[in-house]
């Protein structure tokens, strides 16, 4: 595959599992059986090179995981992962392919290493890839990076403690960008800072991917954020992808049960005064996922056929949504 | 008489390097039945101002200067022990994390009918009828079967129900919530909002809602004041603030807050952050991020001035005062 291959990343039936068993010893006293918590479930999406996918959803719904999986921390228990055509694995063990991805966390406090300069932390992707050698390069590049995102070039002198949350979140960026990769996936990245920090660096993210033609997998429990930032989105609950499609068409025209709970639930801005029925119930543990689908204790529309038999995913439209009110046509009301 | 009467206050703190000034010259009140929704960035100073007035600054921190006064009696100069006795009779706390409030070692029947029992005289078997109301209250599922239960028996959003029975159960008449649902899911957080309003309205109780959640705020308050640096910049009725805000500073955080209903290219930014309490700038201290600034922000200080139907400390409205 060439790296103008339209799609940078594509995930194919990714199911991870963790092992979630008691000790052995103690398991052998009850009698009980190694216990699993599927963490992703059936899990398939593209990105397409240039554009972003956003993943929704609330805590623990595997969002995190599914971070993980596609910049290869961790490998799926079954499925497929390809990144510009090529399975991951064999991707990330080529330097070539594994420094054009990169991940930016959540929590810009515990990313960065406080005992290193920041020129030391936005460098150490450059020496490690070995992209440039002579110390002047890798100095005005460090200038370029710290520039291109905001701080200046003599941040780099400085420790991470010296900076605002925002600032250090300006810093994870560079280092993202320091192998020039093409994908970044970012997993909340702005849920630690202030609204008017994180509108900072929305704004920049959007900036850099107009100027570099970058590709994100970009996750947050945040549904307006997601909205901004959003080419396709895939709306997540236990595990599972239960509606993904063009991120305008799910916004307007929402279509399963839960995303049309999480709409309606969230608190907004322009819902000054306005009286709502919040929904009822709460994500229940995902070891013990219900049978069926996970979503029928709380929904609505929910009948025998969906307390025992899992949903498939079922094109509509642009859209894919897994619900079997949806496909036999009775989720309109 | 407003039911809470918040007086030019100021909250300090010595340290080796000198005193800081963490809220200085913080005034508003709250009327009886009312929700105050308090909005500002991280250090703005908006737990400060809760926790000076249910008395539980932590030392060194200490109320320099100003009054807080509850129905028309001054509070912030009481002993630690009559304090001690209006907090939770007459001010209910709830906090961001509802283990802080939680005992792990007590089951959630007993952390209630001590709470009851302490503030109100009733036997130990009404108190306990009293509990189980309460839980019922907050939407605790099977709630006589579940009062022995501890703690850690329950879901997040269940136990920061259960700290709301908690603070509301000895019918306190103001209840001071700091971030309540800032470490809960987004479709728990709307129910506990719902709830928490519902209660008040139903017992009278004024509330003063702290959160960053614009959306919450939006929804919930009948007034907001939006806090920057320490001090107040604007405060009003909530649909003033969220869809006409006077002060260049709240207008900028509105519209940095991305949408639900609507996508635009580019987010409103307010370039720069909000400056450190040991290098607050000469005069309207947002001066440096204000894109409407002019000489006399650098120089003299805006107190709060009438701004149509809010209040703002912004230079701004002075000269549109100055002929009514
Ligand atoms: N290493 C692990 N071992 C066992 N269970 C795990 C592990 N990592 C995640 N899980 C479980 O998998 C599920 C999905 O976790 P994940 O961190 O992906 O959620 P998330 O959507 O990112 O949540 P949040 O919004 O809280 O960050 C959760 O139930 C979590 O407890
Ligand atoms: N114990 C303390 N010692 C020194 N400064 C403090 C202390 N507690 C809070 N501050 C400072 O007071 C300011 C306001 O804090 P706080 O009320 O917690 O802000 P908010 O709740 O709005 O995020 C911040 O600048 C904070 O750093
Ligand atoms: S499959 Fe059934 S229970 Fe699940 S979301 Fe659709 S209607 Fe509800
Ligand atoms: S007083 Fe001046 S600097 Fe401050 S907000 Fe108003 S216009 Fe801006
Ligand atoms: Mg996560
Ligand atoms: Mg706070």
């Amino acid at each position: 595959m060439s790296e103008t291959s339209a799609v940078v990343l594509e995930a194919t039936g990714v199911t991870r599992l963790f092992d979630v068993s008691r000790p052995w010893l103690q398991r052998v006293l009850v009698g009980e059986k190694r216990r699993h918590l599927r963490a992703v479930d059936d899990v398939s999406f593209a990105i397409p090179r240039g554009t972003t996918l956003a993943l929704v959803g609330e805590s623990g719904c595997g969002k995190s995981t599914v971070a993980r999986l596609a910049v290869g921390l961790y490998g799926p228990s079954s499925g497929d992962i390809r990144f510009e055509g090529q399975a991951l694995s064999a991707a990330r063990s080529q330097a070539a392919l594994r420094r054009r991805m990169n991940m930016i966390f959540q929590d810009p406090y515990a990313s960065l290493n406080p005992r290193w300069r920041v020129r030391d932390i936005v460098a150490e992707p450059i020496r490690a890839f070995r992209l440039l050698s002579s110390a002047a390069e890798i100095d005005a590049r460090v200038g370029e990076l710290l520039t291109q995102v905001g701080l200046a070039a003599a941040d780099g002198e400085k420790y991470p403690h010296e900076f605002s949350g925002g600032q250090r979140q300006r810093i994870s960026i560079a280092r993202a960008l320091s192998s020039e990769p093409d994908f970044l996936v970012c997993d909340e990245p702005t849920s630690a800072l202030d609204v008017s920090v994180q509108a900072q660096i929305l704004n920049l993210m959007k900036e850099l991917q107009q100027r570099l033609g970058l590709t994100y997998l970009f996750i947050s429990h945040n549904l307006a954020v997601v909205r901004h930032m959003a080419d396709r989105l895939g709306v997540m609950y236990l595990g599972r992808i239960v509606e993904m499609g063009p991120g305008e068409e799910v916004f307007r025209n929402p279509r399963h049960p839960y995303t049309r709970m999480l709409l309606e639930a969230i608190p907004d801005l322009d819902m000054v005064g306005v009286a709502r029925t919040p929904v009822g119930g709460e994500v229940p543990s995902p070891i013990n996922p219900p049978p069926g689908c996970p979503f029928h204790p709380r929904c609505k529309l929910a009948n025998d056929r969906c307390r025992v038999e899992k949903p498939a995913h079922v094109r509509v439209g642009e859209v894919e949504v897994a619900c079997h009110a949806v496909q036999e046509g009775r989720a309109e009301a | 008489m407003s039911l809470l009467d918040v007086q030019d206050l100021t909250v300090e703190f010595p340290t080796r390097r000198g005193v800081l000034r963490a809220l200085d010259g913080v005034s508003f009140s709250i009327e009886a039945g009312e929700v105050l929704g308090v909005v500002g960035e991280s250090g703005a100073g908006k737990s400060l101002t809760g926790a000076a007035i249910i008395g539980l600054l932590e030392p060194p921190g200490r109320v320099a200067g100003g009054r807080i006064l509850l129905d028309g009696a001054r509070i912030d100069d009481l002993p630690a022990d009559r304090m001690r006795a209006i907090r939770g009779k007459q001010i209910g706390a709830i906090f961001q994390d509802p283990l802080t409030t939680l005992n792990p070692l007590y089951s959630i029947g007993r952390q209630l009918v001590e709470t009851i029992q302490t503030h109100l005289r009733l036997s130990d078997r009404d108190a306990r009828a009293r509990a189980v109301k309460w839980l019922e209250d907050v939407g605790i599922p099977a709630a006589r079967e579940r009062i022995d239960a501890y703690p850690h028996e329950f879901s997040g959003g269940m136990r920061q129900r259960v700290v709301i029975a908690l603070a509301l159960c000895a019918e306190p008449r103001l209840v001071i919530a700091d971030e309540p649902t800032t470490a809960l899911d987004v479709s728990i957080q709307a129910q506990i909002i719902a709830l928490l309003k519902n209660l008040a309205r139903e017992h009278g109780t004024s509330v003063m809602l702290v959160t960053h959640d614009m959306g919450v705020i939006a929804e919930t308050a009948d007034r907001v004041a939006v806090m920057y640096a320490g001090r107040i910049a604007e405060i009003g009725p909530v649909r003033e603030v969220v869809k006409h805000p006077a002060h260049p500073y709240s207008e900028g955080l509105m519209g940095s807050i991305p949408s639900l209903t609507h996508r635009v290219e580019r987010l409103r930014q307010i370039d720069g952050a909000m400056p450190r309490l040991t290098a607050i700038p000469q005069g309207c201290a947002f001066n440096p991020r204000c894109e409407k600034v002019f000489d006399r922000c650098r120089v003299e200080r805006p107190d709060l001035m009438e701004a149509g139907r809010s209040r703002a400390a912004c230079w701004l409205y002075a000269a549109e005062n100055a002929h009514v």
